[in-house]
């Protein structure tokens, strides 16, 4: 098709060609399909009819073909795909691989993803920067587990529009029925999962029906051909920016200072436009961070105005302070901020989400401290059924609550797929474990919080010391409470602002309404961790002695605290030991029948997976105990 | 996403710029290889954009052999004066102590003492913990999974099976002293919007790139240019002048011309959209084996 535009065309015919292609639209889409729905053909046929590959790739090709495929001599279009060699061995794609062809008009990019179940995050990668979807169904087996499971995932990364490519349509005699029905099928599928944009198409990759062109062997289908409607989709112009609603957003990249007079703020702008002139705020409207914009320039050249998109960077009249991971903002439309919000969380490690831990969460420029507070409840990826968990394991997705360290400037997903998707990364590892969607943010609108004018670290400082929460976990009888007494004459007689939370002593009064049921006692440690919390934030080192045998309550509680405000101990004492101290009389009662739901008898008590100090009691001095316990906590601090 | 009220050029142009200020942002020792092709051509220009009106602030690297074609050296040479870059170049020591040449001890041997190597001995060296380079996934099959920001162990090894999942922009740019990335702002570039953007951006390329008459021989099925004496005639060459040009340029004696009367921008491009030969086929060393991209990468090599 080239050819005949070249072959005896005029000078002034080509330039216009090639303006042409100087001036393409972009869309990136991203197929799915299960395992030899013909993926890979579909895909490697539209590369070979756009004549995106070249004759060397076509040799090797043929070559590969006789050798690895299962075409006999005749090419396999599959084998273009097949990137890795330790891949090509398997015979599937297990990485997202990306490839490119281009018409006149359009440039597009696939993002080849893997059928296999056990690859959802390569799944949630392509789709993370895919505009639409190509969802491949083998119209012999109808919609699948995995269409299902694939449909949501691209749900969850936002895509609105999909094409749903009915492939081998030769094999069931391109018979119209089979193809509505899958149709129908999907469009009710498409309907719960909140797909609104879907067009249907029936194919044969193999052969090539509805590929490029449409085919007379179906003479029932009025649509386009699939490479038609993905021409359409990139030249169509509807959602140039799904953000436009926001208003401007720029994340500033870095702050480019390269001499005294110069200051200029880089970055890509996330949302909305903005003018030489405009009036913009520093992450709000605070009348202290406005400033005008002076000059917008894109490389090197000064423009006028910059668009979503556009990498710029921009002067202001007047010094205000702004550094990387700050929003330059308009006024009248300005970011979420907050500390905690809820996320859709894709685990991606293959070690579970601790409750509690703490991550590197990085949105848009931003880098801070974050917490997985909460799992509200963990998302089937087949079904979408909701259910309660407290892990979440690799290629699970969960609604999740999370809390950061500082409060950041952020939009819900569904606002902007830049400044409402994150990734959490391992503090130590550095690995990628997760990929999360802001759902809400809880800036809780009606209840404010009062800024007052004495800090935390004012209140710390006053005191001379680090405040901290030094949690005693363990079995009744343990030892806790003799322990967090001892600390606190040891610290408190080094002039250390000391207080003890104790458990049953909290039982008299504060928490005097609660009993020993689960619920009861998950309400008694939020209680207890919130006084603490209170206290920690006076500046006090507070030490809490409480049973609190339930790791998700300790999770929730350590969750409230800064990164090295918290230590648990875990007083270890065997049950035996214990019971047969029963200070309280208390194990003779629950072994007697008299007193129900107690801990270590018939309830269970979960030991800290990874405490900051595990103590073992038995066969130790008090001093020496203590002794333990002062190095840590100091050493801490 | 993507974003249509603005060309493709445009959207490649934005998102390379925001990858080079990502990598400056968060990296305490960034270097861009730079290794006088048109990929680098477009990364350097792509570089001064992006922290325009300041400096670039980080250092070109040149893995030198010893063995590009002159005209390579007299780009280099004169773009360092031109943008005031700061431009390092290293050349294997061991390699050059031993005389190794191209012709002499394979292209195999050479490429892995002279580029590998030598770019493992630079980036040691330099204690760089970024690495730039030009590379795109529309080159060759197991670039086409390749993420932005490539993770590499202390030793510089790239392990396929176990790479960083890559969302959105959102790079996770965490790293171990010692450990690197490897960065690759034109990922989604291909060669034809390389040419189109030269074009637009009125970019200087080395002149090889052009059709012109030149000196060549035929060897193993190649077009070797002579570009100095160190090349030889073997029995049965002849040195013929031919009209030819180069699609991508490396060591002279390992570069394959091609047949061409395209003498200009447009020219090239014309001739791409109608080409039917990708641009590796002129590189000697990617036809040993198969995979041996991977392998090479395995390894540290680009
Ligand atoms: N009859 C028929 N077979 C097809 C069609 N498309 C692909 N296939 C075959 O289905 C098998 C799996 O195809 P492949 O592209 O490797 O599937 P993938 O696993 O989804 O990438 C191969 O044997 C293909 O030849 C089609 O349209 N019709």
């Amino acid at each position: 098709m080239l050819h005949d535009v070249l072959v005896g065309t005029t000078q002034s015919d080509f330039e216009r060609y090639l303006d042409a292609h100087e001036n393409k639209s972009v869309l990136r889409f991203i197929t799915c399909g299960s395992v030899d729905d013909g993926k890979s053909t579909l895909i490697g046929r539209l590369l070979f009819e756009t004549r995106s590959l070249y004759d060397d790739q076509l040799g090797a090709l043929e070559k590969d073909s006789r050798k690895h495929g299962t075409q006999g001599d005749a090419i396999d279009y599959a084998l273009i795909l097949d990137g890795l060699a330790a891949e090509r061995e398997q015979g599937i794609t297990i990485d997202v691989a990306y490839r490119f062809f281009s018409t006149a008009n359009c440039k597009f990019i696939v993002a080849d993803c893997p059928g296999h179940e056990q690859y959802t995050r390569n799944m949630a990668t392509g789709a993370s920067t895919a505009d639409l979807a190509i969802v491949l169904v083998d119209a012999r087996k109808g919609l699948l587990t995995q269409t299902r499971r694939h449909s949501f995932i691209l749900a969850l990364l936002g895509i609105k529009r999909v094409i749903l490519a009915v492939n081998k349509m030769d094999a069931v005699d391109y018979q119209e029925p089979v193809f509505c029905q899958i149709e129908s099928d999907y469009r009710t599928l498409g309907a719960e999962l909140g797909i609104g944009d879907i067009s249907a198409i029936p194919l044969s990759a193999l052969i090539g029906d509805n590929l490029i062109e449409t085919s007379a062997n179906t003479p029932w289908y009025r649509g386009k051909s699939l490479l038609d409607a993905l021409q359409a989709a990139a030249l169509d112009t509807t959602d140039v920016s799904e953000s436009a609603k926001l208003g401007f957003r720029l994340p500033v990249q870095l702050v480019l200072r390269p001499n005294q007079d110069f200051r200029g703020f880089a970055g890509t702008i996330a949302a909305g436009a903005v003018s030489v002139g405009d009036r913009v705020g520093v992450n709000g409207n605070a009348k202290s961070l406005q400033a005008q914009i002076t000059a917008i320039s894109r490389g090197t050249q000064a423009v006028a105005t910059a668009i979503a998109g556009d990498s710029v960077v921009l002067t202001l009249d007047c010094e205000i302070d702004v550094s990387r991971g700050d929003v330059l903002t308009s006024l009248a439309q300005t970011p979420v901020r907050s500390d905690q919000f809820d996320a859709k969380l894709l685990w991606m490690a293959p070690h579970p989400l601790q409750l509690g831990q703490s991550f590197r969460l990085k949105l848009g420029t931003r880098t801070v401290n974050a917490r997985v507070e909460q799992i509200k409840y963990l998302i089937d990826v087949d079904t979408q059924s909701q259910r309660d968990s407290d892990v979440l394991e690799l290629n699970d997705v969960a609604l999740c609550k999370l809390r950061l360290d500082q409060v950041i400037s952020l939009e819900r997903y569904s606002d902007s797929r830049i400044l409402g998707s994150f990734i959490l990364i391992d503090r130590h590892e550095h690995a990628t474990v997760a990929a999360g969607t802001v759902i809400e943010a809880n800036s809780s609108n009606n209840v404010r919080w009062q800024p007052m004018q004495v800090s935390h670290p004012e209140r710390a400082q006053q005191k001379r010391q680090k405040p901290k929460c030094i949690w005693f976990t363990g079995l009744s009888g343990a030892g806790k409470s003799t322990l967090a007494s001892g600390l606190d004459r040891a610290l408190t007689d080094a002039g250390q602002h000391v207080y003890v939370l104790d458990g049953d002593n909290l039982r008299h009064g504060l928490t005097r309404y609660l009993g020993f049921s689960d619920s009861d006692r998950k309400e008694n440690v939020r209680l207890v961790a919130e006084a603490a919390k209170l206290m920690v934030d006076a500046g006090l080192v507070v030490l809490v002695s409480l049973i609190s045998p339930f790791r998700g309550d300790r999770d929730a509680a350590r969750a409230l605290f800064g990164m090295d405000e918290f230590v648990e101990v875990f007083v270890d004492t065997a049950l035996a030991v214990a019971e047969s101290r029963d200070v309280k009389g208390l194990y003779a009662k629950a072994r007697s029948g008299q007193l129900r739901g107690f801990t270590g008898i018939d309830s269970p008590y979960e030991a800290p997976l990874n405490p900051e100090l595990h103590l073992h009691t038995q066969g130790r001095e008090m001093a020496d105990l203590i002794g333990e316990l002062l190095r840590v906590v100091n050493g801490n601090s | 996403m993507t974003l249509r009220a603005r060309s493709h050029l445009d959207w490649l142009e934005s998102q390379s710029i925001e990858i080079l200020r990502e990598v400056a942002s968060e990296f305490s020792h960034p270097v861009l290889l730079y290794s006088i092709g048109k990929d680098s051509a477009v990364l350097l220009h792509l570089l001064i954009k992006a922290f325009y009106p300041a400096k670039p602030p980080m250092p070109l690297l040149h893995v030198d052999t010893g063995w590009k074609f002159k005209d390579m050296y007299a780009l280099r040479d004169q773009i360092v004066a031109q943008f005031g870059v700061d431009l390092r170049v290293h050349k294997n020591p061991d390699g050059v102590a031993r005389n190794l040449s191209p012709i002499e001890h394979g292209a195999k041997m050479f490429t892995d003492v002279m580029k590998t190597q030598g770019l493992l001995q630079a980036l040691n060296m330099g204690q760089f913990d970024a690495a730039i380079g030009g590379a795109r996934r529309d080159e060759e099959a197991s670039r086409s999974k390749e993420r932005v920001f490539s993770f590499r162990s202390a030793s510089h090894a790239w392990d396929p099976k176990n790479q960083r999942p890559e969302l959105w922009n959102v790079y996770n740019t965490q790293i171990e002293r010692g450990e690197s990335v490897r960065v690759f702002p034109l990922s989604n570039w291909t060669e034809l919007d390389i040419w189109l953007y030269i074009q637009r951006e009125k970019i200087q390329v080395v002149p090889l790139y052009f059709a012109a008459p030149r000196p060549v021989l035929e060897r193993d099925g190649t077009l070797i240019m002579q570009d100095d004496a160190r090349l030889s005639l073997r029995p049965g060459e002849t040195l013929r002048t031919e009209t030819v040009r180069f699609r991508t340029l490396g060591c002279y004696p390992l570069t394959g011309a091609v047949r061409s009367n395209a003498a200009s921008v447009a020219d090239i491009i014309a001739e791409m959209l109608v080409s039917r030969s990708s641009e590796r086929q002129g590189r000697l060393i990617d036809h040993d084996g198969s995979a041996s991209m991977e392998k090479k990468k395995r390894e540290g090599y680009f």
